[in-house]
């Protein structure tokens, strides 16, 4: 069949089973868009800035597991739609990018909205092309998505220039791709899976410490099976949050720079550590100097070898896909009646409930201030622990990782890697788009929002409902935060001054906002939003401007150099 | 410690600076790069010269061969390998000196490969430490421009590497 190239691209979208594709048009797309208008599978979204179709189209892939895709145009559509394949990146997260290019003759040029694309954003994609020749674009898509989606997931861009997009030729999908310089190892070797079973069965003070990666590899179930048949304590990093329950007894909360005491000293002080779908980054493990004070052997099961011994040096590697690793684990401890020692097992939970007992969660309540760990326990309770929550990224973001607890994966879409002010209320659209009865509530903060705080506009094109809850202390909490601790109280540039009323911005977009002063109102108001199913609802809780996020490890320090509360400053 | 990497990758737009690229990401070390397309036109293959320690080096050859452009990378330190690297000399060449500049050529096997009234341009293919060795050989006043293209390496015996 003769299809132009723009059709092609469309067609291959459909042969994926692409259900959405967020984008804004432009000149070096128009025939793409001209494609899209005559087909009624692929569904459009129409954003209002490029960076939001990608943190859409990305939070789209971390809710489902299913690639995102976005389409923007050359030039400044994809310089604005950078800082969304770069947070995709960094979090490894399936997605497919298609960019518009100058006409090929052009390139090179300085032509009206030309950028090197494929220069810009080579750092921060799995892998780009430029399609060259229309004869290449179908295979150049189905390779676009196996490399996306296999290995290690992450970004993939293809840029086609506008002739290539309007050429016409046979159209043909391959069923099936293989790239000779691109084979993603899944099976994990066999020696070294049942070294580290025999290493846990030995361990005495034993630690499970799991990522994103579990989240991403469909690897949940059979984390929590193992963690439960072997009685051991398990951790999550802010990615890995719901790879295991967390109303479980044997999870002992996040771990890391506002990680719980009990996680952050048995992350310190166990034996053997097993490190799944995780990378130990400076967030997790601070210092590593500080780190390796006590010694401990490290069981490291990654899908990407370049994460192995990048930070810290593992006694067993074990490259392979998490969840096939998992099940082999799984199956090796079911064959043997080895199990730990009950007796060392039984003194390290008693150590463990002894660091539990230091309550580091613990906050001052208040009659008069609104304290936003409040705000998240209450919407943990009003939601029954069961919405989509995305987040921006500052202290808001570390109170939703603390205080609301997630027994499921892909409920908590955040970015962690990069930490990208104003992904939370673009993510929010992705995620209701892809579960349409969901109850999906975005916390953010009064900085935060504004950085996509156009996209209220598409939430009411689209009638997303989703519910915002902006934690507002007029301030860059996270910073004022360091400034207050490290930086001797001085307060640079810190303080929101000038916001808007929230409120009636809210309703100018067409949507209900509600302004919360006290405390006693804080439930009340949450329930008055969820009530309201159709309609996005911008809830402004005015909170404590000189909350701190504890517990706290500072940059550089070490895991059990924590500051617990406001009595340690 | 100096370790020549030898990589095939996709002989493709844009592969060259995926690699130049990674190694300024990571803040690796090039001493040199040579690259060239092989007898199947598909396929190129690079050398690299570059140091770092045990660690840096596993990092290395982890994040290249995550490339996917790299088909292959091999760490050309883990046998027994030949590195040669040519270079062009040349020289200000006049009245006496002109026989000297032909011996010391001659020693190093090098070849005269252009001639003017003042000048010579010498041809000299080596290890490192020969180039080296020969430029120090010469009068530094005498020498007008020289050009080294960087170690390309292979193995040694019947080791090859191939897709």
């Amino acid at each position: 069949m003769q299809l132009s190239g723009a059709e092609i691209t469309i067609r291959c979208l459909e042969e994926e089973g692409v259900e959405y594709i967020f984008g804004y048009p432009g000149g070096a797309v128009l025939f793409i868009y001209d494609a899209l208008f005559q087909q009624d599978r692929v569904k459009h979204i129409l954003v209002r800035h490029e960076q939001a179709a990608l943190h859409a189209a990305d939070a789209y892939a971390r809710a489902t597991g299913r690639p995102g895709v976005a389409l923007v145009t050359s030039g400044p559509g994809v310089t604005n739609a950078v800082t969304g394949i770069a947070t995709a990146y960094m979090d490894s997260i399936p997605m497919v990018v298609i960019s518009g290019q100058v006409p090929t003759a052009a390139i090179g040029l300085d032509a009206f909205q030309e950028v090197d694309t494929v220069g810009i954003t080579r750092p921060c994609v799995k892998h780009n092309f430029l399609v060259k020749r229309v004869e290449d674009l179908a295979e150049t898509m189905k390779k676009a998505f196996y490399v996306a989606t296999t290995g290690r997931p992450g970004p993939v861009l293809v840029d086609i220039p506008k002739d290539v997009s309007q050429q016409v030729t046979e159209f043909l999908y391959p069923a099936q791709i293989e790239m000779r310089s691109y084979n993603p190892v899944v099976k994990g070797h066999p020696g070294l899976i049942r070294q580290a079973v025999q290493m846990l069965l030995e361990a005495r003070r034993p630690m499970v410490y799991a990522g994103g990666g579990v989240v991403l590899g469909e690897a949940s179930e059979f984390l929590t099976r193992l963690v439960r048949e072997l009685g051991v304590p398990c951790t999550n990093t802010l990615m890995g949050l719901g790879s295991y329950p967390a109303t479980d007894p044997q999870f002992v909360g996040m771990l890391g720079m506002h990680g719980t005491y009990e996680a952050n000293l048995a992350m310190h002080h166990c034996d053997v550590l097993l490190a799944v779908g995780a990378r130990f980054d400076d967030r997790v493990i601070g210092n590593t100097r500080h780190f390796f004070v006590e010694g401990r052997r490290i069981i490291h099961i990654d899908i990407d070898p370049s994460s192995i011994s990048k930070r810290v040096r593992v006694d067993v590697p074990i490259v392979g896909d998490v969840r096939e690793v998992l099940q082999e684990m799984q199956r090796l401890v079911a064959e043997t009646p080895q199990r730990l020692d009950p007796v060392a097992l039984k003194q390290w939970w008693h150590q463990i409930g002894e660091w539990r007992g230091r309550e580091c969660m613990h906050y001052e309540r208040s009659d008069t201030l609104i304290k936003p760990q409040f705000v998240v326990e209450t919407l943990y309770q009003v939601t029954q622990g069961d919405a989509i929550i995305t987040s921006d990224v500052g202290q808001h973001q570390m109170w939703a990782a603390q205080y609301y607890k997630f027994d499921k994966p892909r409920r908590w879409l955040n970015s962690g890697g990069l930490g990208t002010m104003g992904f939370g209320l673009p993510a929010a659209m992705g995620a209701q788009l892809a579960f349409p009865d969901q109850v999906v509530a975005c916390i953010t903060g009064e900085a935060s929002i504004q950085m996509c705080i156009q996209e209220l506009s598409t939430c009411k094109q689209y009638h997303l409902p989703v519910k915002i809850v902006n934690l507002n202390n007029r301030y860059l909490g996270m910073v004022r935060q360091w400034q207050q601790i490290l930086h001797g109280n001085r307060y640079s540039e810190s303080y929101m001054d000038a916001l808007p009323d929230f409120v009636k911005l809210a309703e100018s977009y067409g949507h209900v906002g509600i302004r919360i002063e006290n405390p006693a109102d804080v439930e009340g108001a949450l329930r008055e939003a969820f009530a309201l199913k159709e309609r996005v609802v911008f809830l402004d809780f005015m909170t404590d401007p000189t909350e701190n996020v504890f517990p706290m490890v500072k940059a550089g320090q070490g895991l059990t150099e924590m500051l617990l509360g406001a009595e340690d400053l | 410690m100096r370790h020549i990497l030898s990589l095939l990758l996709e002989n493709e737009a844009g592969a060259l600076s995926r690699v130049a690229g990674l190694f300024s990401a990571r803040g690796y070390n090039i001493e040199s790069l040579t690259v060239a397309p092989t007898e199947d036109p598909t396929l190129s293959r690079m050398t690299i010269v570059t140091n770092g320690s045990a660690e840096v080096m596993e990092q290395i050859t982890k994040q290249l061969n995550k490339l996917v452009d790299v088909v292959k990378v091999f760490d050309l330190n883990e046998g027994r390998h030949l590195e040669r690297e040519l270079m062009l000399v040349k020289m200000r060449a006049e009245g006496g000196a002109r026989e000297e500049i032909k011996r010391t050529a001659d020693i190093f096997r090098g070849r005269i490969v252009d001639v003017t009234d003042q000048t010579y341009t010498i041809e000299l293919t080596g290890p490192r430490d020969k180039l080296d060795a020969f430029l120090e050989a010469l009068d530094p006043l005498m020498i007008l421009e020289t050009v080294r293209t960087g170690a390309s390496g292979i193995g040694r015996g019947d080791w090859i590497m191939r897709v």
